[in-house]
């Protein structure tokens, strides 16, 4: 027992996974919906042992001038990981790999609002990474849609997401850390449930085309499952006075207050 | 507050990508049909008419909307015009024809400068969202005195209540005067405790827009209020 990545076990004789899952199980998620409330939408995420925040502010005026679009919204993310997400200290600031996750985080999120809405703007993303052990893109993707929602930005559907990849030679789900760190692929996932696009897809390592195949079926399946939970945390957050809601009724014609 | 429309509404909240109807009804706002199915595209509660399905949000941001009545701040001047902050994502720049003085080229700091707030009506918006704004209608002017709060817009139908009845009961339970534009922003202005009583009210209304009995809440608030500051 070397300890050394390249014995570890990651299956063991009974199939399960180093922290005891089966290659098909999902980490516990918990998102809890509205948590900052200098943000226009807010949305807290705990994967396992990730811990990811998501802000959304706008649709604002954007800045700077130039990027400003006169016929749609711009989407643009800023994912950041704090120093102490990771074991060794992490160099504050961008990176390319924070580069990357903003970009393709942004990119997704673009495809399902409605960014025709609101010309000019921008609708800013920022996703923090408090704790960070493999899988954040699929944590900040899938916190930053709950946030949008939140801030009651009008969008077609919530962005689930979720990784799948191959650990040991079998196709498994949600990767860990370490299996992250010695598995074979890694293969995260983002999905749009009702339509069925998937609007974030990356493959970091080797994988056949039939267990690329199974590993991308996997993850849908999965998100799926954390679009139920998104919902689910964006319905609580009303649910407490919901049950009584009143404001339908006072609406309807949005009556005009006279000087 | 019943209305013949509501009743239907089963209350619900929607999540975006919700399906809402399979058709026959009108997609209202805060919805989208694709393939004759109607899904909600905001967060917030469902409400269903006779013809149409629409979601009520729950948060977001104002939108100027022709014909609304916006309380704006006024943040730049320029030679012919001030440039009005009305809480949106979009400037309003205020023209000196739109005001009801005459003004000279050059002369605009005369009239208001920054930080004055203003009573305006939005007159046009256009489809990149350019911003016309006036102050040349009965009742707009710029307001003096008084102070001003911010709600979410997404709320404000509940502090003008229906057919204007919760304003009402404000103004006339507080005495003071006040004017709620559509953009969140609220001018009050009376005896300081007036105020105070004002601002507790619509902060009431604020937190606990969506639930029942609202008006009997503020009601019971405004009255309470009042006898605790006679012992």
């Amino acid at each position: 027992m070397g300890g050394t990545p390249t014995d570890l076990k990651l299956i063991d004789e009974r199939g399960l996974r180093i922290d005891g899952r089966r290659p098909d199980e999902m980490r516990p998620l918990r998102i809890e919906a509205g948590v900052l409330k200098r943000a226009d939408g807010s949305a807290y995420v705990e994967w396992g042992q990730n811990k990811v925040m998501a802000a959304v502010y706008g649709p604002r005026e954007c800045h700077p001038r130039h990027l400003q679009n006169p016929e749609r919204a711009l989407v643009q993310c800023n994912y950041n990981m704090a120093s102490f997400s990771v074991e060794d200290r992490k160099r504050p600031g961008p990176d390319r790999r924070s580069h990357e996750i903003s970009k393709i985080i942004s990119e997704a999120l673009t495809h399902v609002v409605f960014t025709e809405y609101f010309p000019r703007t921008s609708i800013d993303v920022y996703i923090e990474v408090l704790q960070a052990n493999a899988g954040t893109r699929c944590a900040g993707l899938t916190a930053a849609s709950v946030a949008l929602a939140d801030a009651g930005v009008p969008m077609k559907d919530l962005v689930a997401a979720c990784a799948a990849g191959k650990v040991a030679d079998t196709v498994v789900l949600d990767l860990g850390k370490e299996e992250d760190n010695s598995g074979q692929a890694d293969i995260p996932l983002g999905y749009v449930p009702r339509t069925g696009e998937i609007v974030l897809l990356q493959m970091d390592g080797d994988l056949s085309p039939e267990e690329f195949d199974k590993g991308v079926r996997m993850a849908i399946d999965a998100c799926r499952k954390v679009s139920e939970i998104q919902r689910d945390a964006l319905k609580r957050r009303y649910s407490a006075s919901s049950a009584d809601v009143d404001a339908a009724q006072a609406v309807p014609e949005m009556p005009k207050e006279g000087p | 507050m019943e209305t013949n429309d509501s009743k239907e509404s089963s209350r619900e909240i929607v999540v975006p990508g919700d399906l809402l109807a399979i058709s026959g009804k009108k997609a209202g706002p805060g919805t989208y049909s694709e393939g004759g199915k109607i899904f909600a595209s905001q967060l917030g509660i469902k409400t269903v008419r006779q013809d149409s399905i629409s979601v009520v949000p729950l948060s977001g941001q104002y939108i100027p909307i022709r014909g609304d009545l916006v309380v704006g701040k006024i943040v730049d001047i320029g030679a012919s015009n001030w440039l009005v902050d009305i809480n949106s994502p979009y400037p309003a720049p205020l023209h000196v024809n739109e005001v009801p003085w005459r003004v000279e080229f050059g002369e605009t700091g005369k009239f208001m400068t920054v930080g004055d707030i203003v009573l305006i009506k939005v007159v046009g918006v256009d489809e990149v969202k350019r911003i016309q704004v006036s102050m040349q209608d009965h009742g707009l002017r710029k307001l003096t005195g008084g102070m001003v709060m911010e709600v979410s817009p997404s709320k404000v139908p509940r502090v003008i209540g229906k057919n204007g009845s919760m304003i009402q009961m404000l103004k006339n339970e507080t005495g003071c005067r006040i004017y709620v534009g559509q953009n969140g922003r609220i001018w009050i202005d009376g005896e300081l405790d007036n105020i105070v009583k004002a601002v507790r009210a619509i902060k009431l209304i604020e937190d606990e827009s969506h639930s029942l009995g609202l008006t009997e809440k503020v009601k019971e608030l405004l009255s309470r209020k009042g006898s605790e500051r006679e012992m």
